[in-house]
C-alpha cells in the first residue's frame, strides 16, 4: 500500500512537470538564500568567539600607587569571579615591551626623559567568563577599585562588531521568515493547482469509496518529496558556492586568521528536514481547504 | 410481501427539496434483501435524484434512509467511505477518469479498500473478462465507445463485491446489442446475491425483464 502511495505521488510529480519543477527551483533558492545567512552566522560567531577567548583586559594604575597599593590590588582582581589570572606589567616592562613591538623605529623613543606608560595588571578571564556582559562586569568592578586610573579590553570594536552581526542576524531571520512564507505559499499553491485539474477525479475516487487519507497522502509524500529534494539541491548549491569562495578566500588571507567551516551535518539535516516540513505544511494548508469544500 | 427486518433500503417520507422545487416528495419504500428493483418513470420524475441520496451524494431534506440499519442522516463524513463501499454505483454519465486506463479505473476501487497488488490483478483481469473488456484495459476511456464506457463503468461498480448495485440509466446510451449485454451482467450480479437497484426509463428493458417495478412521477411515488 505503502508503495502505492509512492508511487501515485511520483506519478503527480511526472504528470506535473513544469509546475513541480518551477516550484523545487523555489523551494531550492529559498534555502540556499536562507542557509547561506546560517553559512555566515556560523562563522562570524565562531571568528567572535575565538577573538573573545583570547580577550583580556589590561588595568592601568594611576601613578601614585606603590608596592604595596599593587600587592592590594592584585590580590583584590585575583579574587574577584571569573578571573583566572592578573599578571602585573610594570611601566619598564611595559616600555620595553614597545620598543620589540616598534622594531627599527625604537630609536623614536631613545628622546624620551621619562618613561610615560603606567603601571598596569593584565588581566585572563576564566573560559566561563568570556563573554561581553561578564568582562564589561568585571571591568566596573576593577574601576571601583582604588588608585586604578583606566580598564581596556577592546570593548569598542567587540561592541561594534557585535552590533553589525546583530543586524545581520535581523536582516538574516527577517529574510529567512519572508522566504519561508514565500515558499510555503508557492507549495501550497502548486498542490492547489493540482487539486483543481484533478477535481474531477477526486470527486469520482470519493464516490467510489476513498477514503480523505487515500486521497491525501500522495499530495503529502509529493510535498515532502519536493521539500526534501528542494533542500538538497540548496544545501548543494551552497557547498558549490562554499567551496569556490572559501578557495578564494584562503588565497587572498591568512587561513589561520579567518578559517571558515561549512555547515555541520546536523545543520544540513535540519535545513532539508526543514524544507520537508515546508513541503508538508504546503499540502496541509491546501488540503484542508479543498477537501472541505 | 416480506416483513420489513428483510428490508436492506428503507425509505420514511423522504423529500428532497431545491428551493421551492420538490424533487421528491414524500417517498416512503422498502428495498429488500437480494431483491432486482426498478426505479421506473420519465426524465425528471426524481430517479436520479433518488439514487444520490442513497449513495449520499446529495443531503435529503426530509425524512429518513436506512442503509442496512444505518441512518444516512447520522453517517459523518469520515464514515462517507464505508457506506459506499457497500455500493456499486453505475452512473448515467459513467464517471470514469479519463487520466486513467481502463484496468486502472477499475482497480482504482480495490486499491482505495487497500488490498494487494496481487489480488487487484487477478480480480480485475476476471471481471473485465465477464464484461468482455480484457483486451482494452490498457485503454484510457476517451477512446472507449459509450457502450465500452458503460461495460468499464459496470466493471467497476462490481469489482468490490457490493451488497447493493446502483445503476442510473445503465443503458441509456448504448444500441440493444450492448444494452442487452449490461442488462445480463446486471442479472448475474443479482444471481450472485446483490441488490440491484435500476433506474430507467426503457419500457422495453422492463418488461423483459423479472423484478419489481416502483413508478416515479414529477418526484412522487404513484405505483
Amino acid at each position: 500500500m505503502k508503495l502505492f502511495f509512492f508511487k501515485r505521488a511520483i506519478q503527480d510529480i511526472l504528470n506535473n512537470r513544469f509546475l513541480n519543477t518551477v516550484t523545487l527551483i523555489t523551494i531550492s533558492l529559498s534555502v540556499l538564500i536562507v542557509s547561506s545567512f546560517a553559512l555566515f552566522f556560523n562563522n562570524t560567531n565562531e571568528l567572535l568567539d575565538t577573538w573573545k577567548k583570547g580577550i583580556r583586559a589590561l588595568v592601568y594604575l594611576n601613578p601614585d600607587a606603590d608596592d604595596a597599593n599593587r600587592l592590594d590590588l592584585k590580590y583584590n582582581i585575583q579574587n574577584l569571579e571569573g578571573v583566572s589570572e592578573a599578571r602585573f606589567i610594570s611601566r619598564k616592562e611595559a616600555l620595553a615591551q614597545m620598543k620589540v613591538q616598534m622594531g627599527r623605529q625604537a630609536s623614536l623613543l631613545e628622546g624620551l626623559e621619562s618613561n610615560p606608560l603606567p603601571d598596569a595588571f593584565e588581566v585572563r578571564l576564566k573560559p566561563e567568563s568570556q563573554t561581553i556582559a561578564e568582562i564589561e562586569r568585571l571591568s566596573k568592578a576593577i574601576e571601583a577599585l582604588p588608585h586604578i586610573d583606566k580598564v581596556e579590553y577592546g570593548q569598542q570594536w567587540i561592541g561594534k562588531f557585535t552590533s553589525i552581526i546583530n543586524v545581520f542576524k535581523f536582516v538574516g531571520s527577517a529574510m529567512g521568515g519572508l522566504f519561508l512564507v514565500a515558499t510555503l505559499f508557492i507549495v501550497a499553491n502548486t498542490v492547489r493547482l493540482v487539486l483543481y485539474s484533478r477535481q474531477e477525479e477526486i470527486a469520482i475516487m470519493r464516490l467510489v469509496g476513498a477514503t480523505d487519507r487515500f486521497i491525501k497522502t500522495p499530495f503529502y509524500i509529493q510535498g515532502m518529496a519536493l521539500g526534501g529534494l528542494g533542500g538538497i539541491i540548496g544545501m548543494a548549491g551552497l557547498y558549490i558556492a562554499f567551496h569556490f569562495i572559501s578557495e578564494k578566500f584562503h588565497n587572498s588571507l591568512s587561513a589561520e586568521l579567518l578559517d571558515i567551516h561549512f555547515l555541520s551535518l546536523e545543520m544540513i539535516a535540519g535545513f532539508v528536514a526543514g524544507s520537508m516540513l515546508i513541503g508538508w505544511i504546503g499540502c496541509y494548508v491546501s488540503l484542508k481547504q479543498f477537501l472541505k469544500a | 410481501m416480506k416483513p420489513h427486518e428483510d428490508a436492506l433500503i428503507r425509505l420514511f417520507h423522504v423529500y428532497k427539496r431545491y428551493g421551492a422545487y420538490n424533487a421528491l416528495f414524500d417517498i416512503s419504500l422498502d428495498i429488500f434483501r437480494n431483491e432486482f428493483l426498478f426505479l421506473a418513470g420519465p426524465s425528471g420524475a426524481g430517479k436520479s435524484t433518488l439514487l444520490k441520496l442513497l449513495y449520499l451524494g446529495e443531503a435529503l431534506s426530509e425524512g429518513q434512509i436506512l442503509i442496512d440499519r444505518v441512518n444516512l442522516a447520522r453517517v459523518s463524513r469520515r464514515r462517507t467511505p464505508e457506506l459506499r463501499r457497500k455500493l456499486g454505483i453505475i452512473f448515467q454519465d459513467f464517471k470514469l477518469i479519463p487520466t486513467k486506463t481502463v484496468y486502472e479505473n477499475v482497480a482504482l476501487v480495490l486499491e482505495t479498500r487497500g488490498m494487494s497488488r496481487k489480488f487487484i490483478q487477478k480480480k480485475v483481469n476476471s471481471v473485465l473478462r465477464t464484461v468482455g473488456m480484457e483486451d482494452r484495459q490498457k485503454s484510457f476511456p476517451p477512446g472507449l465507445s459509450g457502450g465500452e464506457q458503460q461495460k468499464v463503468a459496470v466493471a467497476r461498480a462490481v469489482v468490490g463485491e457490493p451488497k447493493i448495485i446502483l445503476a442510473d440509466e445503465p443503458t441509456g446510451s448504448l444500441d440493444a446489442d450492448s444494452a442487452e449485454a449490461i442488462f445480463n451482467l446486471l442479472i448475474n450480479i443479482h444471481a450472485r446475491g446483490a441488490t440491484v437497484l435500476v433506474a430507467t426509463h426503457a419500457k422495453e428493458l422492463i418488461s423483459n425483464a423479472k423484478g419489481r417495478v416502483i413508478q416515479l412521477k414529477e418526484g412522487k411515488l404513484i405505483a
